[in-house]
């Protein structure tokens, strides 16, 4: 495997972007060089400035808005049955078995030691050279829907959307502490400087949205102490800068810098934005430099983002049965806030929407923080999926669910009763275009331990995300350190049929 | 000179250039073999144009790597390619019509046909053509470029006899001339004076220095310039910035938690080495071994922080087994990216896909490192803020042992003339003095070094399963195809062993090396290596147009001492250098690339010089050198994903606050968003060449960062007080700052529409905002 980073094409352009485009097959970069003039030229006739008026204007004419940001050609392979993935991280990893996967046998083992023939050789995080004790489930199950699906107690507003969710109970992963969990579940691997499966889906696809980033990152506050998230989870890798996620806060300004200096009117910023690439294109006349056009577009987009973020992120505009179902209060910064800016975003075009809620990492007190963080996340997540559905967005949005790992069927007793981190074993669900609903694919031992039917990879997630978003993952690679990198890896990895619709 | 190993002949290959290949289609267009053949005027050369296709196309199944290889066929070693087999043979000299790989690329029947469709590879109608070719004129095979060993070659002749400057001119020119064209005209006083400046110092020129050659600008003066850009302090943080890419040097631990630890002293290290000139073999020994050099100096034990450089975790729940054997994994990818140009980190798993590198190779090089002192900062790492990675020193940087130095001096000397009687003036000056050394000596900072303890058994890992203690107990080696390194009778291998090796020029690697940084130092002074691939000199990297060129550097490289600034100065008075970088339509037809160095090339700045030029055209830039890390404005909350502990940013509200990029708190999850925008790389891994991105988020850090606020509010004073009576003189000057010429009419005129009501000052604030946001400013011509 390649280490480090290098140089990507973006810093091949400064030398030859206007050249011989078919020999440097960098046609879609060329493309996208035009649509950005093309923009210019809208701009410049006085129709760009307001993002409305060109959002509209855009939105009139599809295949311009493609154009925007083309992605790769050749892509999607197949039908998409997805556009947009929106993926609620429950970082910390929450537990299986006080969620979705009911086990009797471990509620009749509870307290009795756990057999050696299940954790022998296993990579053990904090339990490492402590005795092993069963602990059975801390809550009990119901089954709901038509479908009859199994739900904790913990979580009764899923078990309103029992039908509508593909819980996959056979997850397994690879990295067992949280930090390179999460780069593992973002990236397929656990070595640093690859691409989040956030800008591999924007590489690949483009962007729909001409005044907002492609990939859009949210983390919210509220909940136990969080583990820390680093902002590599959402990193472009090797990939160019422009695919990696943005965040957007909820407090401050909500993208860095995206607000005018202190006492500078939107028409004054305006006006010096114009200035800057008048006079950039100025003086490109002589240098003729494409670099310089790209910095004029990037330029025009700046400001279009000074323009339409705060818009967006000011929720207090939507009515308020929607704020009560969401149970968002404006600017709160909350999971149930994220949940309805998510929406937005997804209406707004942006193609991967990435929410981190923090504090699933329940050594222990489980039960209290599993009050905790269900208490923050099962509406405002409810709330998103029938939001979606009721505006007809759901059908071709993805959405997923789930922790980096899940937690160990052993007891561990940092302050009351609570769980270790699990690799082996944990469950994650999927729900919305080309999912198949009220299904669940996959088991997990009498124990909850080891994924024993159906085991689905990390790496066969993706493929299946690639999959429902019409990309083959075994074709979709970027040539890095003299490999062809796939999100996937070179692993063997499938799309997960079984939950298909 | 052992790295060459005939048995090994052809064991690597040469790849297709990484930076050639586009996505086109979701599949691969490689065109970096054919792109050099293009532009070579003559004959195929095996390893430029030939083996990187075999390369790409074949070796993932029919390459080094015996576990993958298919129908026990390999093609990366010339023996077994021409190997008559049952049925025949791959490839037999001289007639394409009985080579089975040339009959099994070009058949029809796609059962056959080579590469597999579902490889998703595919060969091109002319890489078909050229191997066909090659074949027929007999198939000769030669080692791999990287792996052979440099020979010192006289530069060739050239017809135009006025336009070189040195022999580097020589090997261009001549080129040029065979290719029938000419090189660029120079570039103007101004530009060249700018490029110089940026590229050696990471500043823009003082707009005097420029006025001054701009008058006087002929030979003498340009290499006047260049010895004293080479001499000032700002040549080493230049160069330092790099090299904190390659070591991946920050000022926290990565992992979890992402807690500060303690290095600053080691960025000191490597400024006063640059600047000192000190020579790079011993640079690199320094670094890797200062402890086991004989009666180790302060700065080599300080220098000893490179093997601390690595990302660390100290979650609690984290597996002392498993990390140890991600650090050393980690050591191997860090040390052969940055000395070999290899990337030892594919061996971690299995046998090198392309290059002769075995996964046995991998972790025998581990075991050079296997007695750092890992245990104490397992034991004893908490989640403070610094962290304790034990072993650690207190310290004092060379500067600020030779000012304490002054200061004794000047109190000896004080004291020497109280003796003769005591002035007042004196005493309390004296008084000052020892408070000063007082305050010095209490602000020692504290580093992170390497201690030898008794070395821990490293393992060879199946499939790099840490948890798998099957495999057998490795001793340290060098890769095997480099050579060997004897094992003295009395004692292990060891890191100093390992650095000697590394920087031999004829009993080691030192050639190789010396290639792998000429490289990286033309990269700095063109924008593009005379490889491209900065960090991948295998199979997969791309060979060098001008590899005659490269070896003579590299030659050079050692035969000076390995004297860094001499080979600054050799590329910098080249005329090579001094092209004008405008593209010419004959030039962007033929040679896109810029492979022929017919002309320069131009670049954004990186985030540093950015940074630090346009704090530097608004006069506030603080040209202090050395000390530790600073923390300029950063958005509010910007650290509240951080934990254990949570992180209160508290940005410096004195001088500290505009001191150069070089100095700027490196957090490794959340790196300054300035520098991340532009392009700065978190330092997890060795990184030899940034990306250079042009995007919105850039432009907002630009418009509304407040350390650009401030700047421009800064130049906007400087524009009134020093620009002059009229708004005229005042724009030329703001333009004579930021861009070293005068505005024209347009740009007056544009810049006039900016003018504001009001207070004087505060009316040219938005003037200075838009000059200190153009392109120009921001990039290197």
């Amino acid at each position: 495997m390649g280490v480090g980073r290098s140089c990507r094409f973006e810093s091949e352009r400064s030398d030859y972007a206007t050249l011989n485009w078919r020999r440097l097959g960098m046609e879609p970069m060329k493309k996208e060089l035009e649509s950005i003039n093309r923009r210019t030229f809208l701009h410049r006739s006085g129709l760009g400035i307001g993002s409305a008026a060109l959002a509209s204007l855009m939105g009139a004419d599809r295949a311009r808005v493609h154009a925007t940001s083309p992605g790769v050609a050749g892509l999607p392979h197949h039908f998409a049955k997805a556009k947009r993935v929106i993926f609620l991280c429950m970082a910390g990893g929450p537990s299986h078995l006080e969620t979705f996967d009911y086990k009797p046998t471990l509620a009749a083992l509870d307290g009795k030691p756990m057999p050696d023939s299940y954790t022998k050789g296993q990579p053990i995080a904090q339990l490492q050279g402590t005795e092993l004790k069963c602990q059975g489930p801390l809550t009990s199950f119901k089954r709901y829907g038509q479908s009859g699906q199994l739900i904790s107690d913990f979580l009764p507003w899923h078990a309103k959307m029992a039908d509508e969710i593909a819980v996959v109970k056979s997850m397994v992963t690879e990295q067992i502490n949280h930090d390179p969990a999460h780069t593992f579940m973002n990236t397929g691997t656990g070595i640093s400087g690859r691409p989040s499966m956030g800008s591999w889906v924007n590489y690949g696809l483009g962007s729909e949205s001409s005044d907002l980033p492609g990939f859009v990152v949210l983390t919210s506050v509220g909940g136990r102490n969080p583990q820390p998230i680093a902002s590599r989870q959402w990193s472009s890798g090797f990939l160019p800068s422009r695919y990696q996620g943005v965040e957007f806060q909820a407090s401050g300004d909500p993208v860095h810098y995206v607000k005018s200096p202190k006492g500078v009117s939107d028409a004054r910023q305006g006006k010096l934005v114009r200035t800057i690439n008048q006079l950039n294109a100025h003086r490109n006349r002589v240098i003729d430099d494409p670099e310089v056009e790209t910095r004029v577009a990037a330029y025009e987009m700046a400001f279009r983002m000074q323009m339409s973020v705060p818009e967006l992120m000011d929720v207090s505009g939507e009515p308020q049965h929607i704020l009560d179902m969401y149970g968002a209060n404006p600017g709160d910064g909350s999971y149930a806030s994220n949940c309805l800016l998510a929406r937005r975003l997804a209406e707004r075009g942006v193609r991967f929407i990435h929410l981190y809620h923090r504090g699933w990492d329940h050594h222990g007190g489980l039960v209290k923080y599993m009050n905790t963080c269900c208490g923050l996340t099962d509406k405002p997540t409810w709330a998103l999926l029938t939001d979606l559905k009721q505006r007809g967005m759901l059908e071709d949005t993805l959405i997923i669910w789930g922790g980096e790992f899940g937690r160990t069927p052993m007891f561990q007793g940092k302050g009351g009763a609570g769980r270790d981190h699990h690799i082996k074993g944990f469950s994650m669900w999927l729900a919305g275009g080309g999912v198949k609903g009220g299904c669940q694919y996959g088991a997990t031992d009498e124990l909850g331990y080891h994924a024993v039917k159906d085991v689905v990879h990390v790496r066969d997630l993706h493929a299946t995300m690639l999959h429902l978003l019409g990309i083959d993952h075994r074709r979709f690679s970027v040539p890095f350190q003299g490999l062809d990198m796939r999100l996937t890896g070179v692993e063997e990895s499938h799309v997960v049929d079984g939950i298909l619709s | 000179m052992d790295w060459k190993k005939d048995d090994l002949n052809g064991g690597a290959a040469v790849g297709p250039r990484m930076m050639s290949r586009v996505l086109l289609g979701g599949s691969l267009v490689v065109l970096g073999a054919i792109t050099n053949s293009l532009l070579a005027s003559e004959a195929i050369d095996f390893s430029r144009d030939i083996r990187p296709i075999l390369s790409d196309r074949c070796f993932f199944c029919h390459g080094p790597d015996g576990e993958e290889r298919k129908a026990g066929l390999r093609l990366d070693l010339e023996e077994e390619a021409k190997k008559v087999r049952s049925g025949g043979a791959a490839i037999v000299a001289g007639d394409p019509g009985l080579s089975d790989l040339i009959q099994r690329i070009k058949t029809y029947d796609l059962d056959d046909r080579m590469p597999p469709e579902e490889s998703g590879k595919a060969l091109t109608d002319d890489e078909i053509a050229l191997l066909e070719r090659w074949v027929l004129e007999g198939a000769p095979w030669s080692e791999h470029w990287a792996y052979q060993r440099p020979q010192a070659l006289t530069a060739p002749e050239v017809e135009d006899q006025s336009w070189a400057r040195n022999w580097i001119d020589h090997w261009v020119l001549s080129e040029l001339e065979k290719q029938e064209l000419r090189p660029s005209p120079d570039a103007d006083p101004v530009t060249l004076a700018r490029r110089l400046s940026f590229d050696l110092t990471g500043l823009a020129p003082e707009s005097e220095v420029v006025a001054a050659f701009t008058e006087a600008p002929g030979r003498r003066n340009y290499g006047r310039m260049v010895d004293a850009l080479l001499e000032s302090p700002q040549f080493g943080e230049k160069l330092a910035a790099y090299w904190l890419d390659l070591v991946r040097y920050a000022d926290t631990v990565g992992y979890h938690g992402d807690q500060d630890h303690n290095i600053s002293p080691y960025r000191d290290y490597v400024i006063d080495a640059f600047n000192e000139g000190l020579p790079f073999d011993q640079f690199t020994k320094e670094q890797l071994a200062g402890d086991l050099l004989p009666d180790p100096s302060m700065d080599q034990l300080i220098a000893t922080g490179y093997n601390r450089l690595l990302q660390t975790s100290h979650e609690g729940g984290v597996q002392a087994k498993e990390y140890l054997a991600i650090y050393a994994a980690d050591r191997v990818r860090n040390l052969s990216g940055v000395w070999l140009g290899a990337t030892m980190g594919c061996a971690q798993c299995h046998d090198h896909k392309y290059d002769p590198i075995t996964a046995k190779d991998f972790y025998a090089m581990q075991a050079f490192f296997a007695d750092i002192d890992e245990a104490k900062h397992f034991k004893n790492g908490t989640n403070s803020l610094p962290t304790r990675r034990e072993p650690e020193i207190e310290v004092q940087s060379k500067r600020e042992r030779q000012v304490l130095a002054m200061i004794e001096q000047e109190i000896g000397a004080l004291k020497s003339l109280q003796s003769g009687g005591s002035p007042t003036e004196e005493e309390s000056r004296a008084r000052w003095l020892e408070q000063l050394k007082a305050q010095l000596q209490s602000e020692k900072r504290k580093v992170m070094v390497t201690q030898a303890v008794e070395p821990r058994e490293i393992r060879f890992l199946p499939r790099g399963n840490w948890l798998d203690d099957s495999g057998e107990i490795l001793q340290a080696a060098v890769p095997e195809f480099l050579g060997t390194l004897e094992r003295p009778e009395n004692r292990r291998l060891n890191r100093l062993d390992l650095a000697e090796w590394l920087t031999d020029a004829e009993e080691g690697v030192g050639l190789l090396t010396a290639r792998v940084f000429v490289n990286r130092f033309w990269f700095l002074m063109f924008g593009s290596g005379l490889s491209r691939s900065l960090e991948d000199f295998g199979g997969q990297g791309e060979p060098p147009f001008y590899r005659e060129l490269l070896d003579q550097l590299a030659v050079e490289f050692v035969k000076s001492g390995w004297d860094v600034k001499h080979i600054f100065r050799l590329i910098a008075n080249s005329r090579t250098y001094q092209q004008s970088s405008l593209e010419s339509d004959t030039l962007r037809d033929r040679d896109p690339y810029n492979r022929l160095l017919a002309r320069q090339s131009r670049f954004r700045l990186p985030a540093e010089a950015v940074r630090d030029s346009l704090l530097q055209v608004s006069g506030l830039l603080d040209f202090e050198v050395g000390g530790a890390s600073v923390k300029p404005y950063q958005p509010e909350g910007y650290y509240r994903h951080l934990n254990f502990p949570t992180r209160k940013y508290a940005a410096h509200d004195d001088g500290r606050q505009w001191r150069r990029g070089v100095y700027v708190h490196w957090q490794r999850q959340f790196l300054h968003p300035m520098l991340a925008a532009f392009d700065a790389p978190s330092r997890e891994e060795c990184t030899s060449q940034r990306a250079v991105s042009n995007t919105p988020v850039a432009a907002l850090v630009l418009l509304n960062d407040p350390s650009f606020v401030e700047a421009a509010k800064a130049f906007a004073r400087r524009i009134v007080r020093e620009g002059g009576e009229t708004n005229q003189q005042r724009f030329s000057f703001a333009f004579r700052s930021a861009l070293s010429r005068e505005p024209d009419e347009t740009e007056l005129e544009l810049l006039s529409a900016l003018l504001e009501e009001g207070d004087s000052e505060d009316q040219w604030v938005l003037v200075a905002r838009a000059v200190l946001n153009l392109s120009e400013a921001i990039t290197r011509h």
